[in-house]
């Protein structure tokens, strides 16, 4: 199936959730809304013809400049068919939760902690949202956003650093 | 983190039992047991909180982070040139491949075309990666289980290649010999000759290291049927390379999504047939084999021409004329300082590393600076089926199952 | 470096009696048999392996004998980078050791903080740990680290014996 075919088999099953399929460079990235993603992947999953059975990866982009900031990123491959799609999704700031999707994927589980962890994304009916990568008591916020400076908020210099060596 | 309190089971004597009334009951409790970040086996610092029933493992929950140096923020803050060698320490034991991926994400979003003798070095040298890559597997996996003297002999053959990456760029690990458009500069023949040596000295090699291993009782009993994975639950969890053929399926984005030189090879993919540590080491030797192939084709294959593409507002000049030449030494600074203009878009690029599918998902809206790199990590992922994979082992299987992951820190937590 | 002096038997001119100082010769026994703890954490962990290596064999100096526990070991060579979540851990290894002890920073990372200018990267093991040697370079080769290990030594012979230790150096670590 051309990377044509797929878009417009999404675009006539998901009417009021497409928004918008972009291919560029051989890729194929479909932008769907929030309510309407998990359907939308179930149907990429089972159906024969799709067979999306393989998650490739989950991350996020923030734009702060639009009202919907957050963006999120699954990318699916299909082994026997050897496609690939990108399917992403836009969520405001103020209620920024998503369907998890680690009822269809097992690897989702991982990788959206990560999403978590790094950009304070909260995923619905995930087993365990907790941070991965950063200590749990990290409070100085979600440091893959774009306000999150790069040297972090002063943890460098306030942590109890010796006074004197001792010899 | 919260954990449960130790849970106890407690066993009643059946009453009809005619010692009933006499014994005591029995009461077994769940030991909590903590492994890491500190420990001589697990591959870099990783914690895991192994919830043991006697020896078996109920559950571990692996924790991570010890590493994390926030690569993908960096990447942000400076140039496409410049995150080159941040790639390279994203998995340390063999360094060009993350620069062989990234460098071809950039192109795929420069849409630049590589010239053929640099995708035929390119090539040979992912593949020497492959292999030390490999050594290097096998010789903490048997370091792991116990079989020393591996360990020393298949260090002793990643020294003669170590010696091989520094007569070539300089450096012996963390080499940043790859640029994007090409490579940074040509085999000599003295180094073509001591591939050639290595490439006659090697197969004998792998063969006394299956003499140690395979011939083994104990090796063979303490990786054949341990940590098995079905194929569904691999595709599920996205597990990639070794692991993925492991259990019989056929995904390698060498075959399946062909790039640089391998459509012009001819090497098969081996696949495993149980999904145990065993197959995963067969399948690691195998490539053993195919990467020696596909370096002698590619020697023989390869014509004289360019190693970098032509196109001067992306690729850097070569080093002699940035030295001598005013233009080219303005057009190195340019690149390095400002960066070349991006179009907008994103793209995913994915490359067969050797522990598995090594990704980069780039997105620029203009510029010198990507606006988001995030790096697909096989480690990362893998370790997410590891709960999976570890339930009803013993506890000494745990050192097994790390390593027949093969992951590295480094890339895991970025 | 005059660590010894021999005394000759006075018929035959055998040598017999040796004399030197119990500080050289405790001095000597330290040196010569240092025992690291596995501490890699990152890239340097690689070519500190590597050193232990066939090639590059560091039991020739007396270093090769690499201990699990901290209780065991009297060397620290913190090879690879020192995040936020690690640091804590670092310090209470180094606290678990027992005097006397000795911390070699490898690499740019442990001495500096090296290209890691971010958030979770603490810039150098030094800012919590006392270091005796930094040895540079990313990540060194494993005849830098020999290096290191030598001039260690070397310091190693300058130290004080019958001197009383220092305190035990503790920051209040609100990590």
């Amino acid at each position: 199936m051309s990377l044509q075919q797929l878009a417009s088999r999404l675009q006539e099953n998901f009417a009021t959730g497409f928004v918008k399929a972009v291919e560029w460079r051989g890729d194929l990235a479909v932008t769907v809304t929030r309510d309407r993603l998990h359907e939308v992947a179930q149907f990429l999953h089972n159906d024969p013809a799709m067979d999306f059975d393989y998650i490739v990866h989950v991350s996020s982009v923030d734009w702060p400049d639009d009202e919907e900031r957050f963006e999120v990123v699954y990318e699916f491959y299909s082994i026997k068919k050897r496609q690939r799609i990108r399917l992403k999704t836009r969520v405001p700031e103020s209620d920024c939760i998503v369907d998890s999707l680690t009822d269809l994927w097992k690897g989702a589980d991982f990788m959206e902690r990560e999403v978590y962890d790094m950009m304070g994304i909260r995923f619905r009916h995930h087993p365990d949202l907790r941070r991965i990568l950063l200590p749990d008591d990290f409070t100085e916020g979600y440091p893959l956003r774009k306000d999150f400076p790069l040297r972090g908020k002063g943890w460098r210099d306030t942590f109890e650093f010796l006074d004197e060596t001792a010899r | 983190m919260a954990f449960e309190d130790q849970r106890t089971t407690v066993y009643k004597i059946d009453p009809a039992h005619p010692e009933s009334e006499t014994l005591p009951t029995l009461r077994t409790e769940e030991l909590l047991l903590n492994m890491g970040p500190q420990h001589p086996a697990t591959h870099g610092v990783l914690k895991v909180i192994l919830e043991l029933e006697g020896e078996r493992l109920v559950k571990s929950t692996p924790v991570l982070g010890y590493l994390h140096r926030g690569v993908e923020k960096l990447a942000e803050d400076g140039t496409y040139h410049q995150f080159i060698p941040h790639t390279d320490r994203l998995d340390y034991v063999c360094a060009m491949y993350n620069n062989f991926a990234y460098c071809r994400a950039v192109e795929k979003l420069m849409n630049i075309t590589v010239p053929d003798r640099a995708e035929y070095l390119r090539t040979i040298v992912a593949e020497v990666q492959r292999i030390i890559g490999h050594q290097f597997w096998i010789g903490t996996q048997a370091l792991d289980i116990g079989a020393m003297g591996v360990f020393f002999y298949c260090f002793r053959d990643r020294e003669i290649l170590m010696d091989w990456f520094d007569e070539l760029c300089g450096a012996r690990l963390t080499t940043s010999w790859y640029r994007i458009g090409g490579v940074e500069r040509d085999f000599t023949p003295s180094l073509i000759e001591k591939l050639k040596l290595f490439l006659d000295y090697f197969p004998p090699k792998i063969e006394e290291y299956k003499v140690f291993l395979e011939t083994n009782r104990i090796w063979v009993g303490r990786t054949k049927g341990v940590a098995i994975i079905s194929a569904e639950d691999a595709v599920s969890f996205g597990l990639s390379g070794p692991p993925l053929r492991g259990s019989g399926v056929d995904y390698d984005l060498r075959k399946a999504q062909p790039y640089s030189a391998y459509p012009k090879c001819e090497f098969s993919v081996p696949l495993g047939k149980n999904g145990d540590t065993y197959d995963r080491y067969w399948i690691r030797v195998q490539e053993f084999y195919e990467s020696v192939k596909i370096i002698r084709q590619c020697l023989e294959q390869m014509q004289d021409g360019p190693i970098m593409a032509d196109v001067p507002s992306v690729t850097l000049p070569p080093k002699q004329r940035v030295f001598t030449n005013l233009e080219s030494m303005i057009q190195q600074f340019k690149l390095f300082s400002q960066g070349f203009d991006a179009p907008p878009g994103e793209i995913y690029c994915g490359t067969e590393a050797h522990k598995g599918e090594l990704g980069f998902y780039i997105v620029s809206t203009g510029g010198g600076k990507p606006y988001r790199l995030k790096i697909r990590a096989p480690s990362f992922i893998h370790m997410g089926a590891f709960d999976h994979m570890s339930r009803g082992y013993m506890i000494s299987d745990a050192v097994t199952i790390f390593g027949t992951y093969d992951i590295v820190m480094g890339e895991c937590d970025r | 470096m005059g660590l010894i002096q021999i005394g000759r038997h006075e018929k035959d001119g055998t040598p017999d009696i040796v004399t030197t100082t119990v500080e050289k010769a405790v001095n000597w026994a330290r040196k010569g048999s240092l025992w690291p703890i596995t501490f890699g954490l990152a890239c340097c962990a690689i070519e500190m392996i590597a050193a232990v290596s066939s090639r590059y064999d560091m039991d020739r100096y007396g270093a090769g004998v690499f201990r699990a526990s901290p209780r065991q070991s009297d060397l620290m060579i913190v090879a690879g980078t020192v995040c936020r979540r690690m640091a804590p851990v670092i310090r209470k290894l180094y606290d678990q050791m027992p005097e006397p002890k000795y911390v070699i920073a490898m690499g740019s990372c442990a001495t500096s903080g090296n290209i890691y200018d971010s958030y979770s990267v603490v810039q150098g093991v030094d800012r919590f740990v006392p270091v005796d040697i930094y040895v540079p370079g990313c990540p060194p080769t494993p005849e830098a680290l020999f290096d290191g290990i030598l001039k260690l030594q070397e310091r190693i012979m300058l130290k004080p014996v019958f001197l009383k230790q220092p305190d035990q150096v503790k920051p209040n670590l609100k990590i």
